[in-house]
């Protein structure tokens, strides 16, 4: 792997860009691997990358049905933060967090991660209450997060009614300014490029069609639309078919995959300084480099693996967006998409052991999956390297729906995840 | 956005007017504080999602606000067909999914 720094620009500028080299390699699959990752998104090749960065198991195949990074990865509204509520979740996201800040000299990649702040609104009562209950929760497990009044939101966004006169006022807000954005892309290129280089074989358009298991039950290796590749530990990240995965396993999943959109406005000067999200009128919205503002919306009612979804979601989206910065309400919106995304019953994700000996599964992250992708695959390696998880995704079992030790993010968190 | 048809008001309605009320056919258990660990999870977590044709609950929530359930295809949301709650689970779905069935 050719490093990327100023002198390589300046070197392939005096060549004209000739001596660039493809950034991941597109072997043909071998016969077998010592870990076989199924999904080549952000969480799967960052697992793939920690394996071989940390633990250094190499001999690592990523398989992806699609093209690399064109799930949910590339879907995703790109919003970094670690403000949750519970202590299991604090640590895994937080642990995230620690990891976005230096990813791009790590490895050697611009994912761009910029801390730029990420605002909660309050509009009522209960959102206060709320509110602070995360604040003073995000505190004591060391996470910063601050309480802000009407002036002080209305300072750190201008662009915000903070107007008495709305229809749902701004009351206050919590600002955690470790939070921010991330170039989803990016992400998936440079993990790819950095597990790549270390040997990994990433390979696309191959889909797994069946899970292999030996008469003891252990996984032997998967069948795929390019033939059957064998492996003792196989690692699910299939997002929102994790669940259709899992099944040729023969293992039963608590999840359940809804649509879930976003959408992009036409491109205009910077305008919103921070991302703001607001879990009452259900909105968040950011501005990505290029300049578009980067809309989220919910998902639908429904289990679809559609990725697309019902307009009407999207117009509930814009009608709070329009309420929230009036000064949008003649923005033209550029295009619109949908990604599956798997939701447990409380609304945390599962990283674990399963039932089967070799199998391991990273899935229900729901609708908020792209903040953690660092801290995912960091303790999802180990978990797979080592045969047991690491402190940090211990508490994140499948067996927590049978104990009933939920991590309840569903309350915590409420709608925008 | 769908539309649905409610098996009660035999009309073809837009989805806004429904709720989803996820899968159908799980029965709860009679005695289900005597329920196993294990079934009570089967019961209230663990769910079939599946990639094709679903069986599940919807409620014509702004109509006749009765529950129905319905026979969807997830990968196209096209309905193969709805049908009274109570009724037993479709054995043999109408010829005209075929093509929704064979995938």
């Amino acid at each position: 792997m050719k490093k990327y720094s100023v002198f390589a620009i300046a070197r392939e500028a005096i060549r004209s860009h000739k001596g660039w080299e493809e950034q991941w390699s597109s072997p043909e699959p071998k016969k077998e691997y010592d870990v076989i990752i199924v999904g080549a998104g952000g969480h799967g090749l960052a697992t793939a990358y920690y394996l071989a960065n940390v633990h250094g198991i190499t001999n690592v195949a990523v398989l992806e049905k699609g093209w690399l990074g064109g799930g949910n990865t590339g879907r995703n509204t790109t919003i970094i933060r670690s403000n949750y509520l519970y202590d299991e979740s604090a640590g895994i996201y937080d642990h995230a967090l620690k990891l976005w800040d230096g990813l791009s000299q790590e490895l050697n990649y611009n994912v761009m991660y910029s801390p730029r702040g990420v605002m909660m609104l309050a509009h009522n009562v209960h959102d206060i209450q709320v509110l602070k209950r995360h604040v003073h929760a995000n505190r004591l497990n060391g996470i910063d997060n601050e309480w802000l009044t009407p002036e002080q939101a209305k300072a750190f966004c201008p662009p915000l009614n903070t107007s008495k006169d709305a229809r749902y006022p701004v009351v206050g807000a919590a600002l955690q300014r470790r939070g921010g954005t991330a170039r989803h892309d990016a992400v998936a290129w440079g993990y790819a490029r950095g597990a790549s280089a270390r040997g990994v074989h990433i390979i696309q358009n191959c889909e797994v069609t069946g899970v292999k298991r030996a008469p003891n039950g252990a996984v032997m290796g998967v069948d795929t639309t390019r033939g059957f590749i064998g492996a003792k530990k196989v690692g699910v990240v299939a997002a929102g078919h994790s669940s259709v995965i899992m099944n040729m396993a023969g293992v039963r999943m608590p999840l359940e995959s809804y649509p879930l959109q976003a959408l992009v406005s036409e491109p205009v000067k910077p305008v919103v300084p921070c991302v703001v999200m607001s879990n009452t009128v259900h909105a968040y919205i950011s501005q990505s480099d290029k300049g578009e503002l980067v809309i989220g919306a919910g998902t639908d009612q429904y289990v679809s693996y559609s990725q697309t979804g019902g307009l009407h979601i999207l117009q509930h989206t814009l009608d709070a967006i329009c309420e929230m910065f009036p000064i949008f309400t003649r923005m033209k919106m550029l295009r619109s998409w949908g990604g599956i995304v798997d939701v447990t019953p409380d609304r945390s994700p599962i990283l674990a052991k399963t039932p089967v000996p070799g199998l391991y599964v990273n899935c229900g992250w729901g609708t908020g999956g792209f903040k953690a992708t660092p801290g995912s695959g960091h303790v999802f390696a180990h978990t797979i390297a080592r045969d047991d998880p690491h402190p940090i995704n211990a508490p994140f079992t499948i067996e927590r729906f049978r104990t009933g030790r939920l991590i309840d993010e569903a309350a915590a968190a409420a709608v925008a995840h | 956005m769908l539309l649905i048809r409610c098996p009660y008001c035999e009309e073809e309605r837009p989805e806004l007017e429904f709720r989803n009320a996820g899968e159908a056919h799980i029965a709860r258990s009679a005695d289900i504080a005597g329920d196993s660990d294990d079934d009570f999870e089967k019961f209230f977590f663990i769910r079939s999602n599946p990639k094709g044709i679903i069986y599940e609950r919807w409620r014509h929530i702004h109509g006749c606000a009765r529950f129905f359930n319905a026979v969807r295809d997830t990968i196209t949301d096209k309905f193969v067909m709805t049908y009274k709650a109570g009724e037993p689970k479709p054995s043999k779905l109408p010829n005209n999914s075929n093509d929704v069935v064979a995938k």
